[in-house]
């Protein structure tokens, strides 16, 4: 009962071109039936998620390890909220990152779980730049 | 189902086949010789009941599988096209979705009527406990069957209950995934569930066998909670129960046919008429009622896997419930303090179940803790404690002695009950404050409608005026797309003849093809075609209309409500309160206002409307005074075209619902004759043994 041939086959990576992404703006794709933000953060945003003590988080991860070096500015999550699967709507709630509409958990502008019931940040999906404006995701 | 009979069959044929197979002799002595206790009440009648609701489910799934499609793109169509077009496609509908409630209704009062008298305790462990797998079947049957019209709801309450799964540590994920048979809920989970809820009702059955064969070898419970001692203890299940039960499943019917007839939607929610979509949330999702105690102890947990353990937990306490109730009197009836807190955690399930349902937030949150804590509880201090301390009452020697007796004494008020019930007023009158607080938009204000009530029709002329509005002006943003150009001549409709009908058609353009070149072309509208959808896809209707793509309005008045709140979704049970929709949409029609009120700031490319959530939508104010002629001489007003159109959106979404009401009543007469039948005849067969 696991994903037949063809499931995994639409599965397979697929790219996607940032330029169109102003600053501040975030994008929504399906990949693999799941919905993946890319949000081409601000500088505000990405110093809120700096900034923050890693230790009192309570997934602590910091933002470093949920960017790509070098490309701060683009934050890719899997929008999906690790409490019970609703999708969380970019720019809400208190974080200036996700807010979950389901159960009332919100994330930060790294798309870290801050509170609320999830127990886990918005997982980052395998990605790399193929150039500076283009992603491979998958 | 109670060791070898001595029943012979008199007639010969009969005879040479209960030599080889002695089926005559099983049923004779499971359904027609088998000992009753004599003091057996209504609340027995519940198993009888349930059967009943088995069978009709499958009955009516079974036909309702023959015109379903499942497939994710075809789901939700092939749904509405049970309900537009197959004959009496709208009556089976509506019997399996409101069965599958009442099931459960009848399901909760058979258990409580077990917890109450102490069915589960020696020497009915195996059957309470095939109960409760009876039961778990049936909760998993009842949510693949509610995935399967792949509405909102459908897909969102599948993906919430399958990541519920995914608490399990280390394998979770890859469980979640082998239920999916993706990366996501999609395509192959609807296929999979379909399959499952085709086979567990069967399942289901198979229990059910096993459960009424351990109740056939230990024998019933009764209210007095002593064993039957002599045959004056007992009737004969014919006719004495066979007739008391048919009697219980006639008023029961008497329910279950008043959703189905008079209001099939009021146990469902309305975003399940918006076809499934992956990349939205609702924003409230909930469980169908049945489950909404145990939603109530997930959410009232902060930890995930805490949350889901609980849940489970809830249920399967029930079956170490006959260890953890050592008390040897069986009956609350003779234990004055079980029956006080009996009456408490039936209070608290119901509550549990009201909280289920609010958003979890402020109070409900606190509220949710407290509860969840009583339920555990009630099963793991209350009842062991109970057994120790509690000093029941003297049960009597025997049923006939209790039968005898039972002709002077009453029931004395139940106190605690009285104090229950003040103490969930209380907190509900609490939480509606809190929930108006919260309310962001004004509440639509009721209409009188034409097709409201038990005897309710389409005002004909309404119907035509609406149909105007919407060709004149909705139509060129919105679409139609589940309703033909037959449908207008179509009895219960607005009335136009076949030809009516057809000529309207003409005037359309209906794309067609391939012809032999392999081109697509044009043509002018048939009866048979569909009203063509003024956007060629969702992408286009949303780049057209400024992000916000126009809902397709065939169901609307059926897919948009607004939240009536305590108490007054229990006065609606009674006064068939249904036009929520119509409300609402009639109300947007009329709420925009050329200013936003002070502090509420609509962003650019939206407007001020008084009854949106949110107040801030997309589509510009569509209608205007004299902007619509009418031919009868009906006011060309805003309030009038708001009026027609709403009642003609009615229509399309729900084009029998006159041969609805109109078979209802016929039903209704028929059964409170049967039923009254079915009293007199059980009062004459009871009459010696009262």
């Amino acid at each position: 009962m696991n994903p037949d041939a063809s499931t995994i086959a639409a599965g397979a990576p697929i790219e996607v071109d940032l330029s169109p992404i102003a600053e501040g703006q975030d994008v929504k794709v399906f990949w693999r039936g799941k919905p993946i933000y890319i949000s081409h953060r601000t500088k505000k945003q990405i110093d809120e998620a700096r900034a923050v003590n890693v230790a009192s988080l309570p997934d602590p991860q910091s933002d470093e390890a949920r960017v790509k070096s070098g490309h701060e500015q683009w934050l890719v999550v899997i929008g999906i909220c690790t409490h019970l699967g609703c999708i969380p709507i970019a720019h809400e709630g208190s974080y200036d990152g996700f807010f979950c509409p389901c159960h009332g958990s919100q994330y930060d502008s790294s798309g870290r779980i801050r509170q609320g019931p999830a127990p886990a940040n918005l997982p980052v999906p395998p990605y790399q730049f193929v150039s500076d404006t283009k992603i491979q995701i998958g | 189902m109670s060791g070898p009979s001595d029943y012979q069959p008199s007639n010969p044929a009969l005879q040479w086949i209960e030599r080889r197979l002695p089926i005559f002799g099983l049923i004779h002595s499971s359904f027609v010789a088998y000992p009753t206790p004599r003091n057996l009440n209504y609340w027995w009648t519940f198993g009888a009941i349930l059967s009943f609701m088995l069978g009709m489910q499958i009955l009516t799934g079974v036909i309702l599988a023959m015109h379903y499609t499942p497939n994710a793109d075809l789901a939700f169509k092939s749904v509405e096209l049970i309900v537009r077009d197959v004959n009496y496609g709208w009556l089976l509908r509506n019997m399996h979705a409101v069965g599958a409630s009442m099931f459960f209704v009848a399901v909760y009062v058979h258990m409580f009527r077990g917890l109450y008298y102490g069915s589960y305790k020696e020497p009915r462990e195996v059957l309470w406990i095939l109960g409760v797998i009876i039961y778990l079947l049936m909760m998993a049957t009842g949510f693949m069957g509610y995935v399967l019209p792949w509405g909102q709801m459908s897909f969102w309450g599948a993906t919430v209950i399958t990541n519920l799964f995914s608490a399990i540590p280390y394998i979770g994920e890859s469980i979640v995934t082998l239920l999916w048979g993706g990366y996501a809920v999609g395509n192959p989970t609807l296929n999979r569930f379909f399959s499952l809820h085709y086979l567990l009702p069967f399942v289901i059955a198979g229990v059910v066998v096993l459960h009424v064969w351990a109740l056939h070898v230990a024998g019933q419970n009764n209210p007095d909670g002593v064993e039957p001692k002599t045959e004056k203890d007992t009737v004969p299940f014919t006719p004495h129960a066979t007739i008391k039960d048919m009697f219980g499943v006639a008023c029961f019917m008497l329910l279950y046919a008043w959703f189905i007839f008079y209001m099939p939607n009021y146990l469902g929610d309305a975003d399940n008429y918006i076809p499934a979509n992956p990349g939205v949330t609702p924003p409230h999702i909930v469980p169908e009622w049945y489950y909404l105690p145990f939603y109530a102890i997930l959410r009232s947990i902060p930890n995930k896997l805490a949350g889901v353990i609980a849940m489970f937990g809830a249920i399967i306490i029930l079956a170490f419930l006959p260890w953890l109730d050592s008390a040897r009197t069986r009956s609350s009836k003779y234990r004055p303090l079980a029956k006080q807190f009996f009456w408490i955690f039936v209070v608290v399930c119901i509550l549990l179940g009201y909280l289920g349902a609010q958003p979890p937030e402020g109070i409900y949150v606190v509220a949710g803790r407290v509860l969840t804590v009583c339920y555990f509880a009630y099963f793991l201090i209350v009842l062991p404690l109970l057994a120790r301390i509690e000093k029941p009452r003297p049960v009597p020697n025997s049923i006939s002695d209790a039968v005898l007796a039972k002709t002077g004494s009453r029931s004395t008020p139940m106190v605690s009950t009285a104090i229950a019930l003040a103490l969930a007023g209380s907190l509900f009158a609490g939480s509606i404050d809190s929930a108006k607080a919260s309310e962001g938009s004004d509440t639509p204000p009721a209409n009188k409608w034409s097709f409201s009530g038990p005897f309710g029709k389409f005002d004909r002329g309404a119907l035509q005026r609406g149909l105007k509005v919407y060709k004149e002006v909705c139509a060129s943003c919105h679409g139609l797309s589940y309703v033909a150009f037959r449908n207008l001549a179509e009895p219960g409709g607005p009335g136009y003849s076949v030809a009516q009908a057809a000529a309207f058609a003409s005037d359309y353009k209906v794309k067609d093809g391939p012809n032999d070149a392999g081109d697509m072309f044009e043509r002018p509208g048939r009866p048979a075609d569909y009203f063509p959808s003024p956007f060629p896809n969702e992408q286009a209707a949303r780049a057209a209309n400024g992000g916000a793509a126009p809902p397709d309005l065939s169901l609307i008045t059926k897919a948009r409500s607004y939240k009536r709140g305590f108490p007054w979704f229990i006065f609606d049970f009674f006064t068939q309160y249904q036009e929520q929709g119509p409300d609402y949409v009639a109300a947007v029609l009329q709420g925009f206002e050329d200013k936003a009120p002070e502090g509420v700031t609509i962003p650019a490319g939206s407007y001020y409307n008084k009854y949106f959530p949110g107040h801030a939508i997309k589509m510009p104010k569509p209608l205007s005074d004299g902007q619509v002629t009418y031919d009868d001489g009906s006011p060309t007003t805003v309030a009038q075209y708001s009026k027609d159109v709403t009642t003609f959106l009615m229509w399309t979404a729900e084009p029998h619902m006159e041969a609805r009401k109109r078979l209802g009543f016929q039903v209704f007469v028929f059964l409170i004759i049967f039923a009254g039948l079915m009293y007199f005849t059980k009062k004459k067969v009871w009459a010696a043994s009262h």
